[in-house]
Parts: C-alpha cells; structure tokens; sequence
C-alpha cells in the first residue's frame, strides 16, 4: 500500500515538472512577444499623431510623417493579394479537386513547400532579374506587387488548400449525384463554403507581406517620394523599408529615432490588426457552419 | 417537366441492343457485373432486373456489397480512384458502362438520396433549384414551379413554404432528408437510387420516409439499400439479397420474407447472422 502511494506521488511530480517546463515555454513566448510590442508602444507612441499619419516627411525626414510610406505599403498589399489570391486559388482548387494522388502530385507539394522556405531577399532578387528587368516594369508598384505576390503564393496555397479540404465530401458527393459536373461543383458548391477559410488565411499571408523588406527594395520601394503613386509603373514609399532608411542611411539618427520607432509601431499595429480581422472572421465563420 | 422535356438525349450514340423480350418492364438490367476495389473484388457476377415503377429493396450484412451496387447504377463508384468494372449496367438497353456514355447525364437520369442527409449550406430554395440550374434553367417561375412541385412531392412544401430562403441546415435531420429526395426529384430522374436513407433519422422521421417512397414510386423507379428487414418488408415490391459480394437470391418481397429458396436468406432474415 505505502509503495503505491510513494509511486503515485513521483508520478504526479513527474507530472507538475512536465507541466512546469510546458508553462514555462509558453511565458517565454509570450513574453518576447510582449516585451517587443511594449517596447515598441512606449518608444513609439510619442511620435503618433495626425500629423504623422498624414503627412509626408520633411527637412532629412527629421520632422513630418509617413502618408506616402503607409500608402505604399497598403498598395503594395493589395497589389500582392491581387497577383496572389486567384493565382493561388486556382493551384489549390487543382491540386485538391482535379489532381491524382501520385509522384508528381508529391513533387509539386514538396515544391511548393520550398517554395515558402526561400529567403525573401531571393525573392527581391528574383523579382528584379524577370520583373524590373526582363519585362521592364523597373522599380515599381507593379514589379514590388508581383515578387510580393509571389512571396505570399505559398502561404495562399496552403490556406486554401486547407480550406477546400474542410468541405464535407458528402457535398462533393451530392452535386455529382445530381448530374453536375465536377467543375460545377467546385465552382457552386466546394468554393463557396471554403471561401471564408480561404480569406482569412490569404489575410494571414497578407500580414508577412506587408512586413517584408528585402522582396521590395530592389523592386518597388523608393527613398523618398512626396507623391502617391499614380499608375502601376510609378515607384512607391513603404513602411519596412523607411524604417530601414530611417535606422541606417539617414544623416540625423538622432533626431529620426522618435520617427523610426513611430514607424514601426504603425507597422506592427497594422500587421496585427489584419491578422485580427482575420481571427475575427474566422471565428464568427466557425459559429455560423454547422457542418 | 422541369429539364429537358423536349428532348431527352440517349444515353449515347450507338445502337441499342433489343431488350429480351421476356422482360419489357425492367427499367435496369444487370449483366454479369464485378466490381474491384483496387485487388479486392467487391462484387462477383451479378445478373438481376429491376422492374419499373416498383420499389426494389438491397438487403444484407455490413460489407456485402450492396451500396457497392447501388453506387454502380449511376456510376458514383468511379470517383473512387482504383476501382475498376466488368460487365454491364443496362439502362433501358443502354450499357451504363459503354463508350461514349457520359456520367454526368447518367447521374441526371439517376438519381440518389443519401445515407446521411447532405442538403447544401445553401437556402432551401437554392438546394432544390440547384438541378434545374445546373441545365440552365434560369427563368424564375419555371424554378419556382419545380421547386414548389419538387417539395410536395418529397412531402415537405407545407413545413417550409414560408421558410424558403433560410438556410437548409436549419432543418430537422428528417426534414433534411426529404429536402434531399426533392433536391433529387427536381431533375426529373427516372430511378431514384436510397442508401440507407433512414438510418440517421428517428423512428417518425423514419416511417415519414417510408410512406414517402411508397409514394415515389407512382413516378420513379426506387432502388433502395436497407439495414432494416422491416423496412424493406414494409416498402419494397421485389428484394434482393447479398452475401459476400453475391446476389444470393431476389423475388417479390412477400416470397422472400415467408418462403425464401436459399439457408442463407433465411438464417439472415430471421436475424440469425448479420
């Protein structure tokens, strides 16, 4: 009797030490998290303002704002959604709902898996040799939208590849039993239900590429540039990539420090804030689908 | 008529063989079917007839081929990858099986409920206008006119008449299920295959469905798969039994349940095995 009770308490030590590292882990990770947005929040929040929000910057962009760089950066989002979305869409909806299981089938997803892990600074580089260069789209919008587009690509394979795979088989099952063809049913039936997951995990994408650097400084982002971007072509400001100007080539780093860490903030917060409107739909989606 | 009432394509451009002439009312006859999954042979040198405008009931243990079956009547096996078929599935004289026959158009003119009611996250309007539109019908008073004859048909009009455009997935599983034979019935098919199409519902949706197949079969021929010997006994004209991947035997429903020919058919109705 007494043995079993010595046991059962080494075991339900082992037990507390187990979940003591568990815990543990779980505070590291929070913790930088939390340690990066708060230092982020008291550094930055002092230069937030209307002004800063609004404005282009001025006198060595020691004083002004950021307009021209947030704008480029939701531009450049959007455009990267814009190449991304239908691109990637289409790969999933053939890989999950025409493709046969085999070798090739294999080789394809291992392609696209490595595909993710490339360096984004290969990305920006890629991006300059086939779109700045070869199809003479020079820096720009355009070309920076393309390589980003294409950065994300995987990201929106898998979301939707994930997406179409929670569509029940049993609605597959029932269109085709009703006489549809298979493109039928992918277009009235499997994309519809799976777009929500679709969306929300292109949003998740999204939020990387709004945060790259290396993909747009040799193809789309300029220094500096008072004006919004008027066509495709036209070069843009960005938001990582004046934090990077801001922290390593201005002439006043002093003084551009407050702007730097302002900056950074407003990223952050912007890529935060799409990966919330992402776990915000996600959730409501949930409540909605009873399948 | 809601599709394609003008004309009805065959089956496939070829020559149709002449139905024996000993059996004018089989609607499907089968010949010398086998069915692979893969390596494993599933079904093995099945020959029957199903007869029209009767309600033909599969019966027999897990595993013994019957919804393999019924699945090869409107070719819904071959979206499994790896199965192969030999021999025949002739629809009025038409190989199902033949070249140049398409399974789209198969699956229209047959037709199936399922085991687990499957309606679309759609409105209820939408899931049974949904087989008229894939034909492209568009004009909303012929949809309107399908759907309200389609929902009296599978008896379920008066519950949702006033709901359809609210979501399918709000109804009771029963609801659900007749939902789905109207979904089916809106395409006019001519067989309606069942698998198993109560054995997800309680007892009231259960006999609900039942009356309802006695019904259908005014106007289609059934073909339904059942687990429950009463249920067979109670709506089918003519049963089937498998065993092992083999139709064992098939008469008229009353000879197989009071005078069956094969040990087999007896010891499993009268629950010895199964």
């Amino acid at each position: 009797m007494s043995q079993d009770r010595r046991m059962l308490f080494w075991r339900r030590a082992r037990q507390e030490m187990a979940f003591l590292v568990f815990r543990l882990a779980v505070l590291v990770v929070l913790g930088a998290l939390g340690g990066i947005l708060l230092y982020v929040l008291i550094q930055g929040a002092g230069a937030i303002s209307w002004e800063f929000l609004t404005a282009a910057p001025r006198d060595s962009m020691t004083k002004g704002g950021i307009f021209p760089a947030l704008m480029g950066t939701l531009y450049l989002t959007l455009g990267a959604v814009l190449v991304a979305l239908p691109l990637g869409v289409a790969a999933a909806v053939y890989l999950s709902e025409y493709a046969t299981e085999g070798r090739v089938l294999r080789l394809v997803r291992l392609g696209i898996a490595n595909l993710a892990g490339v360096p984004s600074v290969v990305f920006g580089l890629f991006g300059l040799a086939l779109f700045v260069g070869y199809f003479k789209l020079g820096i720009s919008l355009a070309a920076g939208s393309l390589t980003l587009g294409l950065l994300i690509l995987p990201t929106v394979i898998g979301a939707a590849e994930e997406a179409l795979r929670q569509v029940p088989g049993t609605f597959r099952e029932a269109s085709l039993g009703l006489g549809a063809t298979r493109w039928q049913t992918i277009r009235k039936v499997v994309l519809p239900a799976a777009l929500p997951g679709i969306l929300t995990g292109s949003i998740l994408g999204v939020g990387r590429a709004a945060g790259e650097t290396a993909p747009i400084m040799f193809t789309a982002a300029t220094f500096f540039t008072l004006r919004l971007p008027s066509s495709p072509l036209d070069q843009v400001m960005a938001l990582p990539y004046h934090i990077y100007v801001l922290a390593t080539a201005g002439t006043h780093i002093a003084q551009t420090r407050p702007l730097q860490y302002g900056t950074v903030l407003v990223l952050i917060s912007l890529v935060l804030g799409l990966s919330l409107i992402a776990i915000v739909i996600r959730s409501r989606m949930r409540r909605h689908k009873k399948w | 008529m809601v599709v394609a009432a003008q004309s009805r394509p065959s089956l496939a451009q070829q020559d149709l063989p002449a139905p024996p002439a000993d059996n004018a009312q089989a609607i499907i006859q089968v010949r010398e079917l086998n069915f692979f999954y893969g390596d494993v042979q599933a079904l093995s040198d099945i020959n029957l007839d199903i007869a029209r405008n009767q309600v033909t009931a599969l019966i027999g243990p897990s595993g013994c081929g019957k919804s393999t079956f019924l699945r090869l009547l409107n070719r819904m096996n071959e979206l499994i990858p790896g199965t192969r078929v030999h021999g025949q599935v002739l629809f009025e004289g038409v190989d199902l099986y033949g070249p140049g026959v398409d399974p789209v158009e198969v699956r229209r003119r047959v037709g199936m409920v399922f085991q687990k009611p499957n309606p679309f996250p759609k409105t209820i309007y939408n899931n049974v206008a949904y087989g008229p539109r894939l034909y492209g019908v568009k004009d909303r008073r012929r949809l309107d006119e399908a759907v309200e004859r389609s929902l009296r048909s599978a008896a379920l009009w008066e519950e949702v008449k006033d709901i359809l455009n609210t979501s399918a997935l709000g109804l009771s599983g029963g609801q659900q299920q007749r939902l789905c034979i109207a979904r089916a019935i809106a395409m006019e098919p001519e067989v309606l295959l069942m698998d198993e199409p109560t054995s997800a519902l309680d007892p009231l949706a259960t006999s609900r469905i039942e009356e309802l197949v006695t019904e259908l079969k005014r106007r289609y021929t059934v073909v339904i798969v059942t687990h429950n010997m009463q249920q067979a006994a109670r709506v089918s004209d003519v049963t089937a039994f498998f065993y092992l991947g083999r139709l064992v035997e098939m008469g008229p429903t009353e000879t197989i349940f009071t005078r069956p020919r094969e040990k087999q058919t007896e010891q499993y109705i009268t629950g010895r095995f199964g």
